[in-house]
C-alpha cells in the first residue's frame, strides 16, 4: 500500500495524535474543502479523518465561557443553544454555502483552510477566539488573529490537531450580528463580510468587537472603530471610512474589485451595527 | 470495511474509504440517480440523505458514511417519493433532470421536518442545489404543494398543459444521462490537455509512459483515421479533435489515454510526457485582429462578417429630432448545464455506436464519420438524455473521442468530463463589444439605426458564423426600422471557442438596442412602454432584411403588459428615494425560428404496427424543452387518435429519420410541422380504407383500429408489416422556406417569427450596488400554445439565464472554470414570475405555433439593465451588472447630476400610460 491509500479514521484523540507523530497526514473533517481541491474520486493520502473521534465535537458551556469542538459542523452552531454573543457566529453559520455544506462543514476546518473569505473567521474574532492544538508534545492555546497568519496559512505544526475553539466567558457578552455580500443567494463566495459583538450597559457601549473578512489576506479586528464606539451611546455613524480603510488590503478578484471593496466597508460595518442599536434590538 | 444502510438492509463496501460516497453509491451499489456535477459541492446534483440530513454525496469520503442510514431517490421511503413525483410532474417541475434527484433529496428532508413549508422554508432548503432549466418557479411550486397543474388531453392534445410524455424517469432516478449509459466494465477515456491559451507542442516517449503507468493506449492526432478537422458550418470546419503540434486555447485536447478506470481514474495527467512551448496569446475582440492568425486565410482573425442594409441610415439619423447613441460590452457566458459532458462507445459488427448526451445527434454522426474515416451508416448515433445544452451541446464533444478509442481498442469506451474540463472544452456565449445609434422623429417613430459587433469567438469556428448572420438581421429589435445598417464580425482570439448559445448573440445585441430606446423615450419625452408601442412591428410590416412579416404579436403583448407596467411603475415611486431604490425597464424580442437562410429540414415517421401499436419516431431531441410531448401532441391532434397512444421512438440514428438539431427554436415549429403534415398523411391513409370523410373519428383499442362517421363503424384491417415493420405508415419531410440573403442581407431569411416582451422590476442598494430581481413580467406570442405548462417552463428558465447573463454571468478564462467562481442564479435568486402567453397563429406554424425556446432570454438582460437605470441613473456599459460595476455606475451618475444641468435623458414616466396603449382582443392571454 503505497502512502496516498492510507485512510485512518482513529476514535480517540490519542491515537490520532500518535499516529500524526509517526507520519505527517492531511487532517481530514468536513472535507467541504479538500475534495474540491481536487478531481480525484478518492481523498489522496495518507489522510487522517479526526471525525471519528466524539470528544472532538460538540458544544459545552463553562464558567469560564464556552468551547466549541474541533469538528463541531456549522448546523451544530446552528443548532446549539447559543448566548446572543454568537448571533453573529450562528448568521455566518447560515451562509457557509448551503445546508449540504452547513451539514458537513467543520468550524476546525474552516479556519485551518485559512481562506481570506472564510465565513466563520470575522464572527470567531469578534468573540475572541482561542484555538487549542494538541500533540504528543502537549497542548497550546493561541489567539485566533495569531493563529491565522496568511491566505492558507496557519500556525500549527505538522504534528499537532486543532481540538478546539475556546470563548472565553467575558467574549460571551453582548449581542453578535454578522452580514455577508455576495453576487449571489447561497452558495457564494463572500466579497466581503463583517461581524459585530456589542456590550451595551444604560444605552452605552462598553464592549465592542468588530471585524471584517475578505477585504485583506486575513479578517481582521478593527481596533480603531471599536475604540471610537467604546464609551459612547451606539451610533453608526461614529463608524467612519477613515477607521477602517487603513486596515484593509482589498485585493481585485472575479467577484469585485479592491476600491468597491474599500468603499463598501464601511458601509456594511454600519449596516451591521443598525440592527443592535437600543432602539432597533427592541 | 464500510457498512451503509440502505432501506433497512447494510452493505459492506469494498471501496477505499476515502472515496466519494457519489461514486460509491454508483458504481458499487448501481444508485445512479446520484448524479455528478461538479465534485465540489456547487451543484447539488448529487445531494443525498445521510442519517436524514441532506449532504453532497460528492464531499463525504465513504469511511465517514459507516454505520450510516444513506438514502437516494431510488431507496428513499416510497410514499414521500410518490408524492414529489406526482408533485414535479404535475407541475412541470423536471425538464432536463439532471437536478431533479437532488432537489427531491432536499426536499424530502424539509418535508420529513415541516409538511407544510412556506416558499422561503422550500428556498432555504433548495438552495444547495442548482437547476439550469426551470427557474427554479416550478419546482418551489412542487415542493410547497401547490394544487396540479397539468391536465389530461380530453379529445384532443394541443393546447393541453399535459405532463410532458417522457417525465416518470426523470422524476424516479432512472433516466439515463451520458454517464449513466454503457457497461460498467468500459474502458476509460481522459484527455491530456493543454495547460496555456495558446502553445506548441511535442510529445515525449509514449510508450515509456504508457508501459510505466500501465494504461492500455495513448492516442494522438496522428491515431485519426479521417479528416482531423470537424465543424458545425463545413466549409469552415477548422477544428481538430486533437489538436496537432499547436493548441489553440486553455483545455484543448492534444491526446487521450485509455486504460482500465482502475488504472485511468487515478493518474496523474500532468505527468504526461509532453512539452509545451508557449506562445503569444490574445483574449478579446478588441485584441483579435492585430494577433498572429489562428487560421490561415482568415484575415485580421475575422471569421466571417454578417451585414443588413437597408435605405440610408445615416441620412436618417442626421435628420432625426432625437439620437441616442451607446457602447455595450458582454462577456463569456457559460452553459453551465448540470451534466458535464458524457458518452460511451463501441463496435457493433463493423459499426460505432455511441450513446452520448447531445442536441444534434445527426450532425454528430456526420462529423464523427468524417473524423474517423468511417461511412456515415457505420456510425449509429444513440443520445442518451441531456442533462441540459441551451447551444454548447450542438457541438461534437465527446463523440469522435470515444468513437476512436472503441476503434483502436476493439472495447467499450467511456468518457465523463469533469467540470473543470467542462468549462473548458465547451463553447460560450460570445462576448461582444457593441456600438449603436437610433434616431427618432419628434413623434417618437425611430427613422433609422446602425449598429456595429465585434463578437470574440475564440479559437475554432463552430457557430460564430451563425451568431455574426444572425445579430445583424435581428439588432433592430422588432421594430420599425426604415433605415438600417448592421455589422457584425465574429473575430478569431485563444479564448474558449464561442459556439451557439440561446440566441446566438441576439441578447447580447438586444441588450444594445433596448438601453438606447430608453434613451430614445425620455429624448422624445415618451413613455417607455409607449415608445415601444409606436415602433412596434405590425403584420404587413418590413423587416431590416426587406421580409414582409405575416404574424406579428408584438403589440398583443406589449398590451398585455400595459397593467403590470402601470403598477410596477407606481409601486416603485411609492417606495420613494431611501438607500435602497426601485425601478422598472421593459424590453423586447423577436427570434427567427430555423436555420438562417439555410435549408434545415425535419422529416417525421409515423406508424401503427400490425399488432396495433402507435408509434411516433421523434427525431428532435428533447434536451429539457419538451420536444417528446409537444411533437406527439401535434402528431396525434393532426391524425386524430389520442395522444396516449403514441409510443416514442427516440432520435437513435439508427431507427429514426432526421429533425435535424434541437437549435435555433426550430422543433416545435419545423418538426412540428413535419408532425403534423406525417399525422394527416397516416390519417388519410387510414381513411383511405373506409369510405369516409375527413370528419370521421379514429380510435384504436388494442390492435383495433375503428373509423366512425355519422354513426357508422368501420374497422381498419391492419395487414403486414413493411420494411419499417408498420401496416400502416406515413413519413413527411418539412423545410421552411427562406431565401438566401444578398450582400445586404435582404431576403427572407427565417420563414416564421416569435415574438415577445418582458418587464422587470428591481431593487438596488445604492451604496453597495447590489440588485435584487423582485418581479418580471413576461409576456410571448407563441402563435398557438402547444402545451402551456411546458411554455411557461420555458419562460421561467430562459428569465433565470437571462437574469445571469444580466447580473452575475462572468466566464473568465482560466479564472472561473468551476461553480463556485462562476455564478448561475440559485432558487433564492429568482424573482416572482408571471407568464403571458398570446397566441396569434402564424400561418407557416403547426396549428399557428412559433417558437419560443430562445425568445425567452433576449428580453431579460435589457429589461433588468433598464430597470437598474430607471432605479438609480446608472448608465451600465458592461454586463453582468456586478455589484461593483453598478456602485461605479450609480457613482458616476451622482458625480453628473451634481456637477452639470440635468440631461434630456431623464425619464418621463410620470405621465400616464393609460391613453397610449389598450388591451386588444386578437390576443389570447393564457396563464395568470
Amino acid at each position: 500500500m503505497s502512502t496516498e491509500d492510507i485512510y485512518h479514521r482513529p476514535t480517540t484523540l490519542s491515537q490520532a495524535l500518535e499516529a500524526l507523530a509517526e507520519t505527517p497526514f492531511r487532517i481530514a473533517a468536513g472535507c467541504t474543502d479538500l475534495f474540491p481541491a481536487t478531481e480525484r474520486k478518492v481523498l489522496q493520502g495518507p489522510v487522517l479523518d479526526i471525525t471519528g473521534i466524539g470528544e472532538l465535537r460538540g458544544i459545552s458551556h463553562g464558567p469560564d465561557g464556552v468551547t466549541m469542538g474541533a469538528t463541531t459542523t456549522w448546523r451544530d452552531v446552528i443548532e446549539a443553544d447559543l448566548p446572543p454573543a454568537f448571533d453573529g457566529l450562528k448568521l455566518a453559520a447560515r451562509e457557509v454555502g448551503a445546508r449540504q455544506i452547513q451539514a458537513r462543514g467543520t468550524l476546525a476546518g474552516n479556519l485551518c483552510n485559512a481562506s481570506p473569505a472564510a465565513d466563520g473567521v470575522p464572527p470567531l474574532l469578534t468573540l475572541d477566539a482561542v484555538v487549542e492544538l494538541a500533540s504528543l508534545r502537549g497542548t497550546r492555546q493561541l489567539p485566533l488573529s495569531d493563529f491565522l497568519k496568511g491566505p492558507r496559512d496557519v500556525d500549527r505544526a505538522p504534528d499537532e490537531i486543532v481540538t478546539r475553539l475556546h470563548i472565553p466567558a467575558k467574549a460571551t457578552e453582548g449581542q453578535g450580528f454578522f452580514l455577508k455580500l455576495g453576487a449571489r443567494k447561497y452558495l457564494v463566495i463572500s466579497i466581503a463580510m463583517t461581524a459585530a459583538r456589542i456590550v451595551l450597559k444604560d444605552g452605552i457601549v462598553q464592549d465592542a468587537a468588530l471585524a471584517i473578512g475578505a477585504c485583506s489576506p486575513v479578517a481582521t479586528r478593527l481596533p480603531k472603530a471599536e475604540a471610537a464606539l467604546i464609551g459612547q451611546p451606539l451610533d453608526v455613524a461614529r463608524i467612519t471610512g477613515d477607521l477602517i480603510e487603513p486596515v484593509l488590503a482589498p485585493i481585485d478578484d472575479a467577484r469585485a474589485d479592491a476600491g468597491y471593496r474599500r468603499g463598501t466597508a464601511t458601509e456594511l460595518l454600519r449596516r451591521t451595527l443598525a440592527p443592535l442599536t437600543p432602539e432597533r434590538a427592541a | 470495511m464500510t457498512r451503509l444502510v440502505i432501506w433497512g438492509k447494510t452493505y459492506e463496501i469494498q471501496s477505499a474509504p476515502g472515496r466519494r460516497l457519489s461514486e460509491v453509491l454508483r458504481d458499487e451499489l448501481n444508485l445512479k440517480s446520484v448524479k455528478v456535477g461538479c465534485d465540489a459541492g456547487d451543484c447539488g446534483a448529487c445531494t443525498v440523505l445521510v442519517d436524514g440530513a441532506q449532504v453532497c454525496a460528492c464531499l463525504v469520503p465513504v469511511a465517514q458514511a459507516d454505520g450510516a442510514t444513506i438514502e437516494t431517490l431510488e431507496t428513499a421511503e416510497p410514499d414521500l417519493a410518490k408524492t414529489l413525483q406526482a408533485a414535479f410532474l404535475d407541475h412541470g417541475a423536471a425538464q432536463c433532470g439532471i437536478c431533479t434527484p437532488g432537489m427531491m433529496m432536499a426536499a424530502m428532508e424539509l418535508l420529513r421536518a415541516n409538511s407544510t413549508p412556506s416558499r422561503r422554508e422550500v428556498e432555504d432548503a433548495l438552495g444547495g442545489v442548482l437547476c439550469r432549466c426551470t427557474g427554479y418557479a416550478k419546482i418551489v411550486d412542487a415542493v410547497v404543494g401547490l394544487a396540479p397543474r397539468a391536465a389530461r388531453a380530453n379529445g384532443h392534445a394541443v393546447g393541453v398543459p399535459l405532463r410532458r410524455l417522457d417525465g416518470q424517469p426523470k422524476v424516479d432516478g432512472s433516466e439515463v444521462f451520458g454517464a449513466d449509459a454503457g457497461p460498467a466494465e468500459a474502458l476509460l477515456v481522459r484527455a491530456v490537455r493543454a495547460p496555456h491559451f495558446h502553445a506548441q507542442f511535442r510529445f515525449g516517449d509514449l510508450g515509456a509512459w504508457v508501459a510505466s503507468t500501465g494504461v492500455l493506449k495513448v492516442l494522438t492526432a496522428q491515431d485519426i483515421p479521417g479528416q482531423n478537422r470537424f465543424g458545425v458550418i463545413p466549409p469552415l470546419a477548422d477544428q481538430p479533435a486533437l489538436a496537432e503540434d499547436t493548441a489553440r486555447f486553455l483545455g484543448e485536447a492534444v491526446a487521450l489515454v485509455v486504460g482500465p478506470a482502475d488504472v485511468v481514474e487515478p493518474l496523474d495527467l500532468s505527468t504526461f510526457p509532453v512539452d509545451w512551448e508557449p506562445l503569444d496569446h490574445a483574449m478579446t475582440e478588441a485584441d483579435g485582429p492585430t494577433a498572429p492568425l489562428l487560421h490561415d486565410a482568415r484575415d485580421g482573425n475575422v471569421l466571417i462578417k454578417g451585414r443588413v442594409a437597408s435605405g440610408d441610415p445615416e441620412g436618417a439619423l442626421a435628420q432625426s429630432a432625437h439620437v441616442a447613441e451607446g457602447r455595450f460590452q458582454t462577456s463569456y457566458v457559460e452553459h453551465a448545464y448540470i451534466e458535464p459532458e458524457a458518452g460511451v462507445a463501441w463496435m457493433d459488427g463493423d459499426t460505432l455506436v455511441i450513446h452520448a448526451c447531445t442536441q444534434a445527434p445527426i450532425m454528430d454522426r456526420d462529423d464523427t464519420a468524417l473524423v474517423l474515416g468511417l461511412p456515415q451508416d457505420k456510425v449509429r448515433i444513440v443520445p442518451t438524455a441531456a442533462g441540459g445544452g441551451f447551444g454548447a451541446k450542438l457541438d461534437l464533444s465527446v463523440q469522435p473521442l470515444i468513437g476512436l478509442a472503441a476503434m483502436v481498442t476493439g472495447q467499450p469506451c467511456r468518457m465523463v468530463y469533469t467540470r473543470n474540463e467542462s468549462m473548458r472544452a465547451s463553447t460560450k456565449r460570445h462576448p461582444g463589444t457593441m456600438a449603436a445609434r437610433i434616431g427618432a422623429d419628434a413623434e417618437g417613430r425611430v427613422t433609422g439605426m446602425v449598429f456595429d459587433g465585434d463578437f470574440n469567438t475564440g479559437a475554432y469556428a463552430s457557430w460564430g458564423p451563425t451568431v455574426a448572420t444572425r445579430v445583424p438581421v435581428h439588432a433592430s429589435g422588432p421594430y420599425r426600422t426604415p433605415n438600417y445598417r448592421a455589422e457584425a464580425r465574429a473575430i478569431h482570439t485563444n479564448g474558449p471557442t464561442a459556439g451557439a448559445f440561446r440566441g446566438f448573440g441576439v441578447p447580447q445585441a438586444a441588450i444594445m438596442q433596448e438601453l438606447l430606446y430608453d434613451d430614445l423615450a425620455a429624448k422624445c419625452g415618451i413613455d417607455r412602454l409607449a415608445f415601444r408601442r409606436i415602433n412596434a412591428f405590425v403584420d404587413g410590416d418590413k423587416t431590416p432584411s426587406g421580409q414582409t412579416l405575416a404574424s406579428v404579436g408584438m403589440l398583443e403583448c406589449l398590451d398585455a403588459l400595459a397593467p403590470a407596467w402601470e403598477r410596477a411603475l407606481a409601486e416603485a415611486a411609492a417606495h420613494g428615494n431611501g438607500p435602497t431604490r426601485r425601478g422598472v425597464g421593459i424590453a423586447s424580442c423577436w427570434y427567427g425560428c430555423g436555420n438562417t437562410a439555410l435549408p434545415n429540414p425535419s422529416t417525421i415517421r409515423i406508424g401503427i404496427t400490425p399488432d396495433g401499436r402507435l408509434r411516433l419516431h421523434q427525431g428532435a431531441t428533447d434536451i429539457g424543452q419538451g420536444a417528446n410531448t409537444v411533437i406527439a401532441q401535434i402528431a396525434a391532434d393532426a391524425l386524430g387518435l389520442s395522444i396516449e397512444a403514441v409510443e416514442l421512438v427516440g432520435p437513435d440514428t439508427g431507427v429514426t429519420p432526421d429533425c435535424g438539431k434541437t437549435s435555433a427554436s426550430r422543433q416545435t415549429f419545423i418538426t412540428g410541422r413535419a408532425a403534423e403534415a406525417a399525422g394527416r398523411a397516416l390519417r388519410a391513409e387510414i381513411l383511405r380504407h373506409t369510405n369516409f370523410s375527413d370528419a370521421a373519428v379514429l380510435s384504436l383499442a388494442g390492435a383495433t383500429l375503428t373509423a366512425t362517421e355519422n354513426g357508422k363503424t368501420q374497422v381498419i384491417e391492419l395487414g403486414a408489416a413493411n420494411a419499417q415493420g408498420y401496416a400502416l405508415m406515413a413519413e413527411e419531410t418539412y423545410d421552411p422556406p427562406t431565401t438566401v440573403l444578398d450582400a445586404d442581407g435582404q431576403g427572407t431569411p427565417y420563414a416564421l417569427y416569435g415574438f415577445g416582451a418582458q418587464i422587470a422590476e428591481v431593487e438596488v442598494d445604492l451604496a453597495l450596488g447590489t440588485t435584487r430581481v423582485l418581479k418580471m413580467t413576461a409576456a410571448h406570442d407563441v402563435g398557438r400554445a402547444i402545451n402551456p405548462l411546458l411554455a411557461e417552463g420555458q419562460i421561467e428558465g430562459g428569465i433565470a439565464q437571462g437574469l445571469g447573463l444580466a447580473l452575475m454571468e462572468e466566464f473568465l478564462p482560466g479564472r472561473t472554470e468551476n461553480l463556485h467562481d462562476y455564478l448561475i442564479p440559485t432558487v433564492g435568486d429568482m424573482p416572482e414570475i408571471t407568464s403571458i402567453l398570446i397566441e396569434k397563429p402564424d400561418p407557416e406554424g403547426p396549428m399557428g405555433a412559433k417558437g419560443l425556446g430562445e425568445h425567452v432570454l433576449i428580453p431579460t438582460a435589457p429589461a433588468i439593465l433598464n430597470a437598474i437605470r430607471h432605479a438609480t441613473g446608472a448608465n451600465l456599459t458592461k454586463a453582468p451588472a456586478l455589484p461593483h460595476r453598478v456602485r461605479a455606475a450609480i457613482g458616476a451618475a451622482e458625480f453628473e447630476a451634481n456637477s452639470g444641468p440635468k440631461s434630456d435623458t431623464d425619464f418621463a414616466e410620470t405621465a400616464s400610460v393609460s391613453g397610449a396603449v389598450s388591451v386588444s382582443e386578437t390576443g389570447t392571454p393564457h396563464g395568470s
